[in-house]
């Protein structure tokens, strides 16, 4: 247990983390396409008798290397490319499933998830994951804030935002392999969006924004274990349910929906 | 014209099949204020990204600021050449406000590495004034009007403390008052600053009346320059645009330019 609550802190960070770049580019594709390469390239990894990690990065990196190119030259809107490669991934996926010879629980285990068996190599990998994530955002925020808000005025100030684009897209495939064990392929998706889409209902301020979105992320993780625990339920499954629920109410409550009262009270401070 | 800062030779730029740019040849002094005018799809914009280092050229050659624009040398040019494109539609949520998104201007010139200290925020709030944005410095940048956003645009390049002013449309789709606050804006920005500016419009109304030189430009090519006086007549806007003359002529009264 000890193990799994490490694991819900961790990957509650660095997936919720990444999420904040895909709310705020509009891309949540990115996360959908990742998750489901992960999960194909695990599956190759299982097939090919490698560790089935290795097969994930191995395609995010490749899924990567795709979308980046067509993003950055606008060739196609980044939904219809990462809508193209989401479907391929689910396709390649149920493919090495379907050519995987004997019991399919190995597969099963990498679509749903399974952080109550999380080892500490598991748990090494992702504070490493979580490390980098966090530490490369504190060392180039500025330059993420400027991606993030428009990709051509970064360009046209002299920073290098389509060396973020990809760096972001790298994290991504990076966050998604590191937690596809213990969250599953099928579900990171949702705790990669939820936490950030939460935190982006109540906040003006980017730092803010990553704070709460890290903090959704990891509440997600250990409420979601403890209604596992309680009710005996699949654990990716209930940490997935509890970030959709944070973020309805945040959506709720969200002071942006009420942007008139909330600029007369801003205006007034200052 | 002072020092050559922008020397531009025999440039081609094309988009896949479409050429923008069919060997252009310019040269802008130091100092000089450039309107750019010409119709939707003349290669203005493409001109300006020419000379920023975004645009690629398939051949010529291009002099910024006495450095030869290549691959390597992009970003470090781009810091000293601001740049105001159009009004663009903005996330109403962006959880950034007008003074962070000002401070952007800022984030090439500190280099990596670097965050914004007390200077920076200073010349923020400086360039923030000098439009006329500071009551609003703390306001979401998602909720401001196409003036105003332009406005926080062009002190958000002025923050950059660029040698270059360009401006790309604008003054598209703002409203008249909107249009011509922000002419006058720039038109005081560029005396005051001593800059060199260009500026980019397809449309005549939009044209500063104080630019020292208008170059006229169709289908990717510079088709005259000179000052607005020799240039902006009847007879060259009528084949600039395509347009009948009696009909350029029903139009003259709502465009900043002197009878021939």
């Amino acid at each position: 247990m000890q193990n799994a609550i490490m694991s819900a802190f961790l990957g509650g960070i660095a997936c919720s983390t990444i999420g904040v770049f895909v709310v705020l580019m509009h891309m949540p594709f990115i996360g959908v396409a990742m998750s489901h390469a992960a999960f194909a390239g695990a599956l190759l990894g299982l097939w090919l008798g490698i560790n089935p990690l290795i097969g994930a990065f191995g395609l995010c990196l490749v899924v990567a290397a795709i979308i980046g190119p067509l993003a950055d030259r606008g060739e196609l809107s980044p939904e219809t490319s990462l809508g193209v490669i989401f479907s391929l991934m689910l396709g390649v996926a149920f493919l090495f499933m379907g050519l995987m010879p004997g019991t399919k629980s190995g597969a099963l285990e990498l679509l749903w998830g399974s952080i109550l068996t999380n080892t500490r190599s598991d748990i090494i990998l992702l504070a490493v994951v979580a490390a980098v994530v966090v530490g490369l955002v504190f060392i180039f925020f500025k330059e993420i804030q400027a991606t993030i808000f428009n990709r051509g005025i970064a360009l046209s100030v002299g920073l290098p935002a389509t060396l973020i684009l990809y760096g972001v897209l790298f994290l991504t495939g990076a966050t998604v392999t590191a937690s596809l064990r213990s969250i599953g392929g099928l579900l990171i998706f949702s705790l990669i969006l939820n936490p950030a889409a939460a935190a982006y209902q109540l906040t003006y301020s980017m730092k803010r924004m990553f704070l709460l979105a890290a903090g959704f992320g990891v509440l997600s993780g250990w409420i979601g274990l403890l209604f596992s625990y309680l009710f005996n339920i699949p654990s990716g499954a209930t940490i997935v349910i509890t970030s959709s629920i944070i973020f309805m109410i945040c959506a709720i409550f969200s002071p942006k929906r009420k942007v008139k009262r909330w600029e007369e009270k801003s205006l007034a401070k200052e | 014209m002072g020092t050559t800062v922008i020397n531009i030779e025999d440039a081609v730029v094309s988009y896949r099949e479409d050429i923008a740019l069919r060997g252009v040849s310019l040269k802008v002094g130091s100092g000089e204020f450039v309107g750019i005018i010409g119709p939707n799809g003349a290669g203005k914009t493409t001109l300006l990204t020419v000379i920023n280092g975004l645009g690629k050229l398939l051949s010529g050659r291009v002099r910024v600021l006495g450095n030869s624009l290549s691959r390597s040398n992009g970003h470090s040019l781009r810091k000293k050449v601001g740049y105001v494109a159009q009004v663009e539609n903005i996330d109403p949520r962006m959880p950034m406000n007008v003074r962070e998104v000002a401070m952007i201007g800022r984030y090439g010139v500190l280099g990596l590495f670097r965050r914004p200290g007390k200077h920076d925020w200073e010349i923020v709030d400086e360039m923030l004034e000098l439009v006329s944005m500071t009551h609003l410095a703390r306001r979401p940048i998602g909720h401001l009007s196409g003036g105003e956003l332009q406005r926080v645009a062009i002190a958000r390049c002025l923050a950059q403390e660029p040698r270059l002013f360009l401006l790309d449309e604008p003054t598209a789709s703002l409203d008249w008052k909107a249009q011509a606050e922000i002419l006058e804006l720039v038109k005081k920005i560029h005396d005051t600053r001593q800059l060199t500016t260009l500026f980019v419009t397809h449309d005549l109304d939009a044209l500063p009346h104080t630019c020292d030189r208008v170059v006229l430009m169709k289908d990717g090519l510079i088709v005259g320059d000179g000052t607005p006086d020799q240039l902006i007549s009847t007879d060259s806007l009528s084949r600039l645009y395509d347009m009948p003359a009696p009909v350029v002529e029903e139009r003259r009264p709502h465009m900043h330019i002197k009878e021939s």
